[in-house]
């Protein structure tokens, strides 16, 4: 029972990272109708990011942060404007094949850069965590839990309750609609890109110090991220969350009571079972193609 | 419908039966690849240059692969090096570990290859396309866990040395023999395929998976089919390359070498072998050239990286997509074919029942009743009218009818038969044909090719399977909408209007029972609009059933000689035209009631409205 209790508290930690690539993939599928199929690379940079400023140069940590959020913010707007935009209106196939050329560009150019050594990224706080009870609570993972609920509740005020977040829904919905009402759409897109890359580098530098700082990082969590969206519901914010969480804990059970090497096997396993079972996954609902 | 053909072709034959073509081209290409195949047996060739024309060679197979799933048939397949694994490590454990006979090692790879591929394919195809990228990506990294993690079978890591070739093939140069020439049979069938009625198949499902449809293509099976056909040719390419090299490791086959694959098909031309051929050639070739490249780590997969997005953006087409183009603008037109003959349609005879019996369909969206409980019978022969202002359900009754979507509750039998549960190639194999309204057409391909695939409806019975049949059968649908003489251009060089009449000839093509036009006026000036009444009279006086749908009032009242009005989704009236023109319910729903309650909450009048949402 206390292996159990353990387990869940890892398996929600790990899977608040998934949520939170998993936001990104909605938030630009929603904006654009194109799967990103770089968003882990932006996690990977952004730790990457954190190892050259933190670690190498010994900035302070806060510092660290802003330069490689800024640095994200940076790569998510020259993303849209490389990768996307040229392309926004063709069918999705090129949009996706040029993401994923991006990906191979982002993660093989940091190890042009970087080497092929994986790297550590200490944890924010000095103490490694506290038990309650059985449990043990690592300081990293209550960090990710409590970032992922603030970036999340902060998620829902800002497109509830913004106007800017409800011009962004509104682009989501009907660009066209939404450009005759005069919301600079090209703008949105731009704004969207920006947030999820901010977001994916989030992601990216609360999971460095729990995983090691790798090239295959990226690729590794956008799958998870990509099967998390698919329990979910494609297009479906909650989904997404919950989708994370419930990959976090199935993949840390499996581990310990099945097998680790395969670790990484029961994301595809369980994407392929939703696929097969209940493809609109638990939320989302299918939307025909209208005629 | 499956009834036996008729006796004579139905079309009427053209002015001369074609002579039977010499093929010209095969011939020398077969010619060629001989050459090619005796240069590479014969001209001494050091260890080196060997390696590089079997990599090559090997490669160009899978990358063929990627020509029919990504290029003919428009689906993503990002585990072509799995699959070229699965080939290799068929042939070299089979023959290593188990001692097996080369061939029956690689026609295992080639099953196993192909049972993947098809189960991958069959599980995730029905979804969108950002699926099954995801889904080969995952299935890529599992194939590269297993390699790697399950050693008592695969060796690991360290991979699997000493692969024999067959028998008569050990010599290097011989088996490099072999693969050029199993590349140029492989590179010759997919060449080919196209223009086979599995490759329009594909073809169309790339460029419009409703339309394809609609006009009786199984678009699952087709998207499934040519996903396992190009697993099937990384499979083969796989276990060539795994006899070439006598050693495999699982690093071969990671994901970097799909995405590897993927580059050299788009580099070459996704839309043809030759392109990946080409692709293929050149990527093996400039990072040899540019070996320095490779000291640094992942420097040239960033290249490569760089330049999928700067191909996919600049040169969408490839390199052999470029030149085909130059060539075609440089090739001077043909002249037009000889004329084709008269359309011929099955006669509808009277004295049979209803063509269409539609009985208490509903279709709800959530809370929304977009269809309510509508029944209607369209009677054989002539045109009959569904009108209804705008949101009364029209458009949904139709895409319900076509299978489109699912009825919420209800029942519609087509020739007495029920057909309610079907999907839409079957209905259009049990004689159900229809156009959009926003015109969906297979926009790569020429005017002549759209309607073939329409005549190729499964279940018509005046279209053989040859080539010549269905071409004159084409022809002459295009004749019909008066557009023979342009049917070699693509689609894209239409006007609106003719685009829309060649809808009506794809679907007039497949000799239907029941045509379903929906808004066939929408976008027509006042000239076009005449010309499709009289089109349409034409068409019913050859006896098809037309189900039309439209706000042109004009229109409807000329042509239709039965009317059923529907407002917010239920039926309000029934009956032949002038009655129903004349009933105080239709006219209120079109125009209003009589100024009794002002701005009472419906829908903009609809009498004049050739508006219409987008």
């Amino acid at each position: 029972m206390d292996l159990v209790l353990q387990l869940l508290f890892t398996g929600i930690g790990i899977g608040a990272v998934y949520a939170l690539v998993a936001l990104g993939f909605v938030l630009i599928f929603r904006a654009t109708n194109v799967v990103n199929f770089a968003q882990g690379e932006f996690s990977m940079v952004a730790a990457f990011l954190m190892v050259v400023f933190a670690v190498d140069l010994e900035w302070p940590y806060w510092l660290s942060f802003l330069i490689a959020i800024g640095g994200m913010a940076l790569l998510g707007a020259l993303f849209n404007l490389g990768v996307y935009y040229p392309l926004r209106h063709r069918t999705y196939l090129p949009v996706i094949i040029s993401t994923i050329g991006a990906s191979i560009f982002l993660a093989n150019s940091t190890l042009a850069l970087y080497g092929p050594q994986p790297q550590v990224l200490s944890p924010v706080f000095e103490t490694q965590g506290f038990l309650v009870g059985p449990v043990f609570l690592d300081s990293q993972y209550l960090l990710i839990i409590a970032v992922t609920a603030v970036l999340v509740a902060f998620q829902y005020w800002f497109f509830e309750h913004t106007l800017i977040g409800k011009k962004l829904q509104a682009t989501s919905q009907d660009k066209e609609m939404a450009a005759l009402l005069g919301i600079p759409v090209a703008g949105m897109i731009m704004l969207t890109f920006v947030y999820s890359a901010v977001l994916g580098g989030i992601a990216g530098i609360l999971v460095a110090p729990v995983l090691f700082v790798s090239i295959q990082m990226g690729a590794t969590i956008a799958l998870k991220a990509f099967a998390a969206t698919i329990i979910g519901g494609f297009g479906d914010v909650t989904g997404a969350i919950i989708g994370g969480l419930a990959l976090g804990i199935i993949e840390t059970f499996g581990a310990a009571y099945v097998s680790v090497p395969y670790k990484d096997a029961f994301a595809f396993i369980v994407l392929v079972a939703f696929l097969v079972l209940r493809p609109q996954g638990l939320f989302g609902e299918r939307i025909a193609e209208k005629a | 419908m499956t009834g036996s053909p008729l006796p004579q072709a139905g079309v009427a034959a053209p002015a001369s039966p074609a002579p039977r073509r010499l093929p010209v081209g095969s011939l020398i290409y077969a010619a060629l690849s001989a050459c090619a195949v005796f240069v590479a047996v014969s001209t001494p060739l050091n260890g080196y240059l060997l390696n590089i024309l079997m990599q090559a060679a090997t490669y160009a197979i899978a990358v063929i692969g990627l020509t029919v799933v990504l290029g003919l048939c428009g689906q993503i397949n990002l585990a072509q090096a799995a699959f070229f694994g699965i080939g290799a490590y068929a042939v070299g454990l089979g023959t290593v570990d188990l001692g097996v006979n080369f061939w029956i090692c690689l026609a295992a790879g080639l099953a196993a290859a192909l049972v993947m591929g098809a189960f991958l394919g069959a599980s995730t195809l029905r979804l969108g396309g950002h699926y099954l990228a995801m889904v080969t990506i995952s299935f890529q990294q599992i194939l590269t866990l297993v390699l790697v993690n399950w050693i008592p079978v695969t060796h690991g890591p360290d991979g699997v040395p000493r692969i024999q070739r067959p028998a008569l093939f050990t010599d290097g140069q011989v088996y490099l023999g072999l693969c050029l020439a199993v590349l140029a049979v492989v590179a010759w069938v997919v060449w080919h395929m196209p223009r086979t009625r599995l490759g329009r198949a594909m073809r169309a499902v790339r460029d419009n998976e409703l339309a394809a449809g609609v006009t009786g293509i199984d678009v699952y099976r087709t998207k499934v089919t040519a996903f396992a056909i190009g697993a099937l040719l990384a499979g083969l390419g796989g276990g060539l390359f795994a006899g070439g090299f006598t050693y495999v490791s699982p690093d071969q086959f990671a994901f970097a070498e799909s995405i590897v694959f993927l580059t050299m098909a788009l580099l070459g031309g996704v839309g043809s072998p030759a392109g990946a051929v080409i692709g293929t050639g050149l990527l093996i070739l400039i990072p040899e050239w540019l070996r320095f490249l490779k000291e640094i780590p992942g420097l040239y997969l960033a290249i490569y990286g760089l330049a999928v997005i700067l191909i996919v953006v600049f040169m969408p087409e490839g390199i052999w997509g470029f030149l085909g183009d130059q060539v075609k603008r440089l090739r001077p037109r043909r002249p037009a074919p000889p004329r084709a003959g008269d359309l011929v349609l099955t006669q509808s005879a009277a004295s049979a029942g209803p063509v269409l019996e539609v009985e208490a369909l509903s279709k709800h969206f959530g809370g929304l009743k977009a269809v309510d409980e509508v029944s209607f019978t369209v009677t054989r022969g002539g045109i009959h009218a569904l009108i209804g202002p705008n949101g009364s359900g029209k458009t949904t009754t139709l895409n319900v009818l076509s299978g489109l979507y699912k009825p919420t509750a209800g029942r519609v039998r087509l020739d007495g038969r029920d057909i309610t549960h079907l999907p839409p190639h079957a209905r259009a194999a049990a004689g159900l044909g229809r156009t959009f309204q926003n015109i969906r057409l297979f926009r790569s391909m020429s005017a002549l090719e759209n309607v073939v695939i329409g005549a190729e409806r499964p279940g018509n019975e005046f279209a053989g399977a040859d080539r010549a049949t269905l071409q004159a059968r084409a022809r002459a649908a295009l004749a019909f909408v008066g557009l023979e003489a342009r049917a070699e251009e693509p689609v894209s060089a239409f006007s609106y209007g003719h685009q829309r009449l060649i809808e009506i000839a794809r679907a007039l093509a497949g000799n239907p029972s029941l045509l379903l036009l929906d808004e066939p006026a929408a976008g027509l000036n006042t000239s076009e609009k005449g010309a499709l009444t009289g089109l349409l009279r034409r068409v019913a006086a050859k006896g098809v059933t037309i189900l039309i749908i439209d706000h042109d009032m004009t229109l409807v009242s000329d042509v239709a000689n039965h009317i059923t009005v529907l407002n917010f989704g239920r039926r309000i009236a029934d009956g032949v035209t002038a009655t129903v023109l004349r009933e105080p319910a239709v006219i209120e729903a079109y125009l209003g009631q009589d100024s009794a309650e002002p701005g009472a909450g419906r829908r903009d009048p609809g009498l004049r409205t050739d508006l219409h949402p987008a």
